[in-house]
């Protein structure tokens, strides 16, 4: 038997989470060995529709071009393992859902709107394609990304993570930066897998990881209104990176004002 | 009391050295990230001198006081729990050898010695409990190692945050076993009293002098007067009867609505041990560590049995967690699993009170038409 093939795909996106597999650094020149690396443009190789056991795909479906791309994506792979926020939950370019002015933006921010096919929505590629895995954050952790490797590899689902920052946050014996600085600190909805990165230097979650398993948005939202937090501030933690994320969107736009208005 | 002597203020150095002398590694509490935490310390000039903290349900903030004092705080982020039980630990470790077989390698636990400076009254009775579950029940080496060669410095309580209620469930704020040293703070110095053989052997060693009778009470007041100061309680130290009697109460449905189940409870309790155990290999496969880290009975793989969880709610969660702390508790380790620390309390992000949850779940009469 061959050694096993990936590819990386890039839809609408940063790249950042490419950058989280070539930041493997020694790790990355392992996976070479192990397995086959047909497409990854960001490490120069191409050959975007080769048959391949597992296909990473990084960004949200947010153009027309896309749409074809990814069905063509999933016919030529085995599993389909989406890679970060933008892939997972639609990722940032999914806030212009919020309003449905994506013709009005369109024509305000593009010299020549004519020669841009964006979709009304930009969306996770699972409202799309059938996902077998997604791998949260913005961007991937890499530790995270081999491991999954690593278990797809090994024959087995990857585990998923589902429980909020704040476990990894006590595990490293972080100081909780809401309980002793009032910050607001989204860990206590979202799902694990960063290494409790920001509060470990004294910054509140941000959410790139999206929604942990029985995520109480309304709890932590009275929490947040409870530290001084507007409205429009509470709406603003949700309405985020993961804003298109089915609880975070519905926490998010209980306080959300068409426009956003600052106070 | 007959053998408690004083210590002037700035010969506790001289217990750290001595420790040191025993080959002792010394942890005490040092001011870090604006909480008290049991850090490596070779000077008591990184003591808290001066600090305080004020704590109330999801809040806590540290303060200046005008004091010589060094333990004028009521309790830290954390008790020894992190000290014994790890939050993640290698269990044991897995290669391939050169023909592609399995070989398994031991673990070896940590023997080195450690001393910590700055022990509550709380944390003693936590660190008894997790003995009860670590040494006996489940006869834990890892643990095990570690508790051997631990060597405790209690300090008697002179102060209680407002989330204190050591006092309603017996096991504060005054350290009264379990210690090798005891510690009772004064402006000038500190009363020590001696707990073991080794504390003994220890307190030879230091400058001690006579105690005077003032000393002795000013002492004994102040630990009164912490223990006055608290204000919550639990309805009672044995609880297990009435909670499963109410395991329908609508109390679990309210709570679970304002209840986050982020595990911050269960992490910072210091009687906790639950734990999750996975193997963590590397790329290729060639070896693999098996881990154990800290889980939490509000975490979604606790109650995870093949195919389906058990608990998929929070009401559910939270309920697990108090009926086994403050019930089931009592069939296992013949005693509540709670000491009264709050640490719960001050570290839940939303303010969940054990003890308001407790009163109102315990002591009301059930709401018409909801008794079990």
């Amino acid at each position: 038997m061959g050694k096993p093939s990936i590819a990386v795909h890039k839809f609408s996106s940063c790249d950042g989470c490419q950058l989280a597999f070539l930041n493997a650094g020694e790790e990355l020149l392992n996976l070479a060995e192990l397995v086959d690396i047909k497409h990854f443009l960001e490490a120069g190789v191409a050959d975007e529709y080769a048959h391949v056991d597992i296909a990473f795909v990084e960004g949200s479906i947010s153009t027309t071009d896309e749409l074809t791309r990814i069905q063509r994506v999933r016919a030529c792979s085995r599993y389909v393992v989406t890679l970060g926020a933008c892939a997972t939950a639609g990722g940032l370019q999914a806030l212009r859902n919020l309003d449905g002015s994506n013709t009005e933006w369109k024509h305000a921010i593009y010299a020549h709107p004519g020669f841009i096919h964006t979709l009304d929505q930009a969306e996770p590629v699972s409202a799309h394609i059938k996902v077998d895995f997604e791998l949260w954050g913005c961007p991937v952790n890499g530790r995270q990304v081999l491991a999954a490797v690593q278990q797809l590899l090994f024959g087995v689902a990857p585990l998923e993570q589902r429980d909020k920052v704040c476990m990894e946050c006590k595990r490293q014996h972080a100081s909780c930066v809401m309980v002793t600085a009032g910050r607001p600190c989204l860990g206590p909805v979202t799902r694990t897998g960063c290494g409790a990165l920001c509060p470990r230097f004294g910054r509140d979650c941000y959410a790139c990881f999206g929604p942990a398993g029985n995520a109480n948005t309304a709890a932590l939202s009275r929490r947040l209104e409870g530290l001084g937090l507007t409205p429009a501030d509470v709406a603003r933690r949700f309405l985020f990176i993961n804003n298109h994320a089915p609880s975070f969107n519905e926490a998010g736009k209980k306080h959300y004002r068409q426009g956003f208005s600052d106070d | 009391m007959d053998d408690t002597r004083f210590l002037p203020r700035q010969a506790l150095q001289t217990l750290l050295d001595a420790l040191h002398r025993q080959g002792y590694r010394t942890l005490g509490p040092v001011v870090q990230d604006a909480v008290v935490q049991y850090l490596d310390i070779d000077s008591i000039d990184r003591l808290p001198s001066g600090w305080t903290d004020d704590q109330a349900p999801g809040r806590y903030r540290l303060s200046r006081v005008d004091s010589p004092r060094c333990f004028a705080w009521a309790t830290g982020a954390q008790a020894l729990k992190p000290h014994l039980f790890h939050a993640r630990e290698v269990l044991w470790n897995t290669r391939r050898d050169d023909a592609g077989k399995l070989v398994f390698g031991e673990q070896e636990p940590d023997v080195r010695r450690l001393a910590v400076i700055g022990v509550r009254a709380c944390d003693l009775a936590a660190l008894e409990l997790q003995d009860r579950h670590f040494l006996h029940a489940i006869k834990d080496p890892y643990y095990g190692a570690k508790r051997q060669g631990l060597f405790v410095v209690a300090v008697h309580c002179a102060y209680s945050a407002d989330t204190c209620f050591c006092a309603s469930t017996g096991d504060g704020p005054r350290a009264t076993h379990g210690f090798d040293l005891a510690l009772s703070e004064l402006d000038d110095g500190y009363l020590v009293e001696t707990g073991s053989d080794r504390g003994r052997a220890i307190a030879t060693q230091l400058p001690l002098q006579s105690a005077t009778s003032t000393q002795v009470h000013e002492a004994a007041a102040a630990i009164t007067e912490a223990a006055n100061r608290q204000f919550r309680q639990l309805p009672s130290t044995h609880l297990r009867d009435v909670l499963f009697d109410r395991l329908q109460h609508p109390r679990w449905e309210e709570v679970a609505a304002r209840c986050l189940a982020c595990g911050n409870c269960t992490s910072v309790c210091p009687t906790c041990f639950c734990h999750a155990e996975h193997d963590d290999a590397a790329l290729g496969g060639s070896t693999s560590q098996h881990l154990r880290e800290w889980d939490s009975c509000f975490s979604e793989g606790h109650a995870y049995l093949h195919g389906f969880n058990v608990r998929p709610d929070t009401h559910q969660r939270y309920r697990q967690w108090m009926t086994h702390k403050l019930g089931s508790w009592h069939d296992q380790y013949g005693r509540s699993g709670c000491v009264g620390c709050g640490r719960c309390i001050t570290w839940c992000p939303v303010g969940i009170d054990i003890t308001e949850e407790a009163n109102a779940i315990c002591t009301a009469d059930v709401p018409q038409g909801e008794s079990p």
